[in-house]
């Protein structure tokens, strides 16, 4: 699917180019992008490194069997195989809640360590899980409490007040997080009834 | 709420460590075992981002983007989403920056306190940049079949947007 978006992207705005003329424009954005990725990525590195090491302070503390604990009710809801009192469901509690938190610099490290864990007990390592996606569709949508960038902007822009949004906000991103968990569990609901419907038409094939 | 924000980041990363010293974790050492690990993760993604980030420029400096938001402004429209912020939805889930950007934008001609600018403040808080989020992290572990991924991640954003003008609506009235 990301082979096809991708790819899709670029031949887009090549044509888009040719019809806009703006294929100067084009040209020095790929050069421009390229250097944007790796400022990007020394801007991550630190704190992708930081929060990384006080994530490993956490788990060798034993912080985040407490608050893995705390979230465990969510666990045997959403995800198939994660056992709740495993070091994933560690590093994922803590993902979620730094995604509370609205620290989303740490979210992200601590989602990628919970993305090893699971990649280590995938049987396919070029394909994604169900619960990997369950997983993902929930990072990808915003999980914080607080929006606090959006809040300084409006503050910035003169709202008479910045933090009027925030109960639209949370029924906005609960509605949102449920849309995209329920798509991702009944499409693999699907699929999975699919492949097994087909297994069973080729054992009765068989016999 | 603004001194609230302050406190956060030092008060975890406090908390943490005065959490593994009462523990007689050695936090020093936990802390570079842990940052090592960080910097892999960072080598691991960085081909993911370059090829996101070539591929989101090259559809803005084109114009390709706003073709595409021409192309949505139907969908917009009958699904109640104001039209001066269709750009920052089409923009949001492959942009991070762009989104950021374009918000700033409507916030200064619409004004904050505004539909536009309420209804632009709630999408850009309720949603994250899923094109990043899905190639960083199916990038870092080296996952190349993410299957419905992206219809899911999608579906919720699109979910997000179409909530974000209501329930300005529904909570402000206008």
């Amino acid at each position: 699917m990301m082979n096809y978006i991708w790819g899709g992207m670029m031949i887009f705005s090549f044509i888009s180019a040719i019809f806009t003329g703006n294929m100067q424009p084009l040209s020095d954005a790929v050069m421009n992008s390229a250097l944007d990725a790796i400022n990007l990525i020394i801007r991550l590195t630190g704190m992708m490194c930081l929060w990384s090491g006080i994530m490993r302070i956490a788990e060798k503390s034993g912080l985040t069997v407490y608050i893995s604990r705390c979230l465990g009710f969510l666990f045997s809801r959403l995800y198939k195989n994660v056992d709740k009192n495993s070091k994933t469901a560690e590093a994922m509690s803590m993902n979620i809640t730094a995604n509370l938190l609205g620290l989303g610099n740490a979210a992200t490290p601590l989602g990628l360590e919970a993305m090893r864990r699971m990649q280590e007990e995938n049987g396919d390592k070029t394909r994604a899980t169900d619960d990997m996606i369950v997983f993902v569709v929930m990072n990808s949508s915003a999980m914080r409490l607080i929006p606090t960038t959006v809040a300084a902007l409006r503050t910035q822009a003169g709202s008479a007040s910045p933090m009027e949004i925030m109960p639209a906000t949370w029924v906005s991103t609960g509605l949102s997080l449920l849309a995209g968990i329920f798509a991702a569990k009944t499409i693999s609901a699907i699929m999975s009834q699919k492949s097994s419907g087909i297994i069973k038409l080729k054992r009765g094939v068989k016999v | 709420m603004k001194l609230f924000g302050a406190f956060v980041i030092p008060f975890v990363i406090v908390f943490i460590m005065c959490f593994g010293i009462c523990k007689g974790t050695k936090i020093f050492d936990c802390f570079l075992e842990g940052a090592k690990g960080g910097l892999v993760t960072v080598k691991n993604i960085l081909p993911s981002i370059v090829g996101l980030l070539v591929a989101v420029g090259m559809l803005k400096a084109s114009g390709g983007l706003d073709i595409i938001v021409k192309l949505l402004s139907p969908i917009g429209k009958l699904t109640g989403i104001p039209e001066e912020i269709m750009p920052l939805a089409v923009l949001n889930p492959i942009s991070g920056g762009g989104a950021l950007s374009m918000y700033e934008m409507i916030l200064e001609e619409y004004g904050p306190d505004s539909f536009q600018g309420r209804a632009a403040s709630v999408m850009m808080g309720a949603t994250e940049t899923t094109f990043y989020a899905i190639a960083v992290y199916f990038g870092s572990v080296g996952i190349k079949k993410t299957r419905h991924t992206v219809f899911s991640a999608l579906m919720a954003d699109f979910v997000s947007f179409v909530a974000s003008a209501w329930t300005v609506k529904l909570f402000f009235g206008s």
